[in-house]
């Protein structure tokens, strides 16, 4: 299968000249969220997937829109269909682990379509010599966030490989949820004159795995901030179904995702780096490793691109809600420099925010 | 955030700008030496804020920007190595050799990893004995005193699996390579305050003196870039050439004493030659022969590795302030972030990187986005 995929594109047709061309192998950052992600996505797997589309006569749904989810209409039913892999090491993190991120993550990925999830698949792939005892702690995790979340796991397969060919356990979960009438919610639909809001602190997943993970271990308070967002979504619907735009900022962080729909609806966006809320540990840890706090993942933040009217009333019922307590407006979408994102800094300048490239390296001094 | 919003505060940085666009009666070129001063100078938009007063022309301290190409090669040689657990500073991974960067050998099999610390590496060598763990030591004086800390360590152990790829190099003799260079157009220097705390800046008195140049031990902050900047003007207004510290906080004349020996104990100084920029006198720092037997290029045999810069890629010009990174013909066109030619491209310290990242777009009178 892998060697028909790559035989069939025409390599020199891509459009843009990346590494991907020159690298014949996966590097990290293929899998970062950033740039080579969405290349990969972009060269590699769209063009693969629309030519058996086009053989098949097919109607494409919704690929091409590069949500979180797909929506499907299956007999006038909205369906939003969403698949995600995990892959964290450590398998135990500050604030969660493994089977919690695999079922919150599909959950969001669905609640950012505006769905009301309902049913998840799980498949897990375990390395030989995995204690039990550590499978099924991840298991209880799972049946507990799908309790909480109020979605079932219904599907599930396991596989195993040969000690050494995995990092314990890698889950995949799929799942499908309902999107009601009047919901229109896509990466495409944000309008000059926008305004962003962010439903809480940023970087603070990504910091909980990195202050545990081998070779650059340090003592920091911080724990992922897991979290099923579907109860926060279905609360801002009832503000107003006109959401423009719902995105959780995982990999890549913030930038990243507002970097993907300024591209996606063909607009610019420029936030406050004042406004951004970041919790003390998370800048100091960033400033320590050198890194940019709006760029490291999020597992239960949502960006919302809600119209100017309705953006004071959607802050006021985020921050009523648990999971939205330091929910904040960021910035506004323009019809400047489309596709780009900048930042007022707090001198009072202006930058651009680019897209990661590849995986955020700490710096050497 | 104590010790970093006092430091980043508007107000302040407006009472400063002010003094120095009172103080300053002409433009005046300032190069400030390190990449991370490049970094947040580019990200703060300090440099929009100067314009007309103050050229900020960006100097060659960046590690991995001046790294030379050679080095890369054999750092990628020694990490393809099958056995080797090959230890780096992270944004080294991203550099480009000759035909591969360490992402690529990582992909390709290799076992490339990310340390914040020397001596992460070294307990890794601990770890797997049936390995060689390699370290790649580049860097200024602000990383050498831990990475001749780890190599001592493990000599004094007994840690015979482990090695050093090491590429030091030294400030004073690049600021008197460029300030010497017959185009030079820098009349002041602000000195790199990381490397300052560790060897002081007694060093740069003699510099100042000869070269008639004032020299600003400066930090890394909004603030302290432009009280660097502010005391670097009113110097040059009033005609002096004197060495004066913005960064006392961080940095005495004399420095981290400890750190100077445990360096002096390990390292040697020896001549280096810089990316782009080429061979520089006593400009750089190697084991010294007690410590040949973790000495990676002697224990791999890669000493002959040579290797030839990319004619399309004027890093040098950059790293000696001939050249804004945007003035590159092929600055943003054959090289980006995601495919850079050199390595000035690659760091986030590169000015080249800072310039791309940050600095593709200005406001004009607020609202208008022009592309510089």
């Amino acid at each position: 299968m892998g060697d028909e995929v790559t035989t069939c594109i025409d390599v020199s047709s891509w459009s843009c000249p990346l590494p991907l061309r020159d690298c014949p192998h996966i590097v990290m950052g293929h899998g970062g969220g950033g740039k080579l992600s969405a290349d990969l996505v972009e060269h590699l797997f769209l063009p693969a997937f629309h030519r058996q589309e086009s053989d098949c006569s097919e109607q494409s749904d919704s690929l091409s829109t590069l949500g979180d989810a797909a929506t499907l209409r299956v007999q006038g039913t909205r369906l939003a269909f969403s698949t995600d892999s995990f892959v964290v090491r450590p398998l135990f993190f500050p604030g969660g682990d493994i089977g919690k991120l695999a079922v919150h993550g599909t959950v969001n990925d669905l609640a950012m379509m505006g769905a009301r999830p309902l049913y998840l698949s799980t498949g897990f792939i375990l390395e030989e010599g995995l204690p039990l005892a550590q499978l099924s702690a991840i298991a209880d995790s799972m049946g507990c966030a799908a309790h909480a979340s109020g979605v079932k796991l219904v599907t599930g397969d396991t596989k195993v490989v040969d000690k050494g060919h995995g990092d314990g356990v890698y889950i995949n979960t799929s799942g499908i949820g309902l999107i009601p009438e009047g919901v229109e919610i896509n990466p495409m639909r944000a309008r000059p004159g926008d305004v962003v809001l962010i439903s809480g602190k940023i970087g603070v997943h990504g910091m909980a795995i990195m202050s545990v993970r081998d070779g650059l271990a340090f003592d920091a308070m911080i724990e992922s901030d897991t979290a099923p967002l579907n109860g926060l979504v279905q609360a801002m619907l009832d503000v107003s179904k006109d959401i423009h735009v719902l995105r959780d900022p995982t990999r890549g962080g913030v930038a990243s995702t507002l970097n993907e729909i300024a591209k996606a609806s063909r607009v610019g966006i420029v936030i406050d780096e004042a406004a951004l809320p970041v919790p003390a540990p998370v800048r100091a840890a960033c400033e320590l490793l050198g890194m940019d706090p709006i760029y490291v993942a999020n597992e239960g933040k949502l960006v919302a691109i809600v119209p100017p009217e309705s953006a004071e009333p959607m802050l006021e019922r985020m921050r009523s809600h648990p999971l939205g307590t330091h929910a904040a407006i960021i910035g506004q979408v323009s019809d400047q420099h489309p596709g780009i994102v900048a930042a007022r800094t707090r001198l009072g300048t202006a930058r651009v925010v680019p897209m990661q490239i590849g995986e955020q390296l700490p710096r050497i001094c | 955030m104590k010790y970093l919003d006092e430091f980043r505060d508007p107000a302040l940085a407006q009472r400063l700008l002010d003094d120095i666009r009172h103080t300053a009666s002409r433009e005046w070129q300032i190069m400030e030496v390190c990449g991370g001063q490049t970094h947040s100078l580019i990200r703060n938009g300090l440099d929009q804020l100067l314009a007309g007063k103050v050229e900020l022309i960006h100097g060659p301290g960046c590690p991995v920007c001046v790294t030379p190409l050679e080095v890369i090669d054999k750092a990628l040689a020694i990490a393809a190595q099958p056995g080797v657990i090959f230890c780096s500073f992270g944004d080294m991974l991203r550099v480009p050799g000759s035909d591969a960067d360490l992402f690529r050998v990582k992909g390709g099999g290799g076992d490339v990893r990310i340390v914040y610390s020397p001596l992460d590496a070294l307990a890794l060598a601990r770890q797997h004995p049936d390995r060689e763990v390699v370290f790649f030591a580049i860097g200024f004086e602000t990383t050498a005193p831990a990475n001749a800390m780890a190599v001592h360590l493990a000599r004094h152990r007994g840690v015979r699996n482990f090695s050093m790829l090491v590429s030091h190099v030294l400030v004073p003799p690049a600021i008197s390579a460029i300030v010497g260079a017959p185009r030079n157009r820098v009349q002041a220097f602000l000195a790199a305050g990381h490397v300052c705390s560790v060897m002081g800046y007694w060093q740069y008195e003699a510099l100042a003196k000869q070269h008639r140049v004032p020299i600003v031990v400066t930090g890394f902050e909004p603030l302290d870039l432009l009280e660097g900047i502010r005391l670097a003007v009113r110097q040059l207004e009033e005609g002096r050439a004197e060495v004066e510290n913005a960064y006392a906080r961080a940095v005495t004349r004399e420095g981290n004493a400890p750190a100077q020996r445990m360096i002096a104990q390990v390292f040697e100084v020896t001549d280096r030659k810089w990316r782009g920029i080429g061979p520089i006198p006593n400009s750089g720092w190697r084991l010294r022969e007690a410590y040949r037997d973790w000495d990676a290029e002697v224990k791999f045999a890669v000493s002959d590795i040579c290797a030839q810069e990319s004619a399309l890629c004027r890093s040098g010009d950059v790293l000696q302030g001939h050249l804004k990174p945007n003035q590159c013909p092929a600055f943003g066109k054959q090289c980006t972030p995601a495919r850079p030619l050199g390595a000035t491209m690659v760091s986030s310290e590169g000015a080249c990187a800072a310039y791309y990242n940050y600095g593709r777009f200005v406001v004009e009178g607020g609202n208008e986005w022009v592309t510089k």
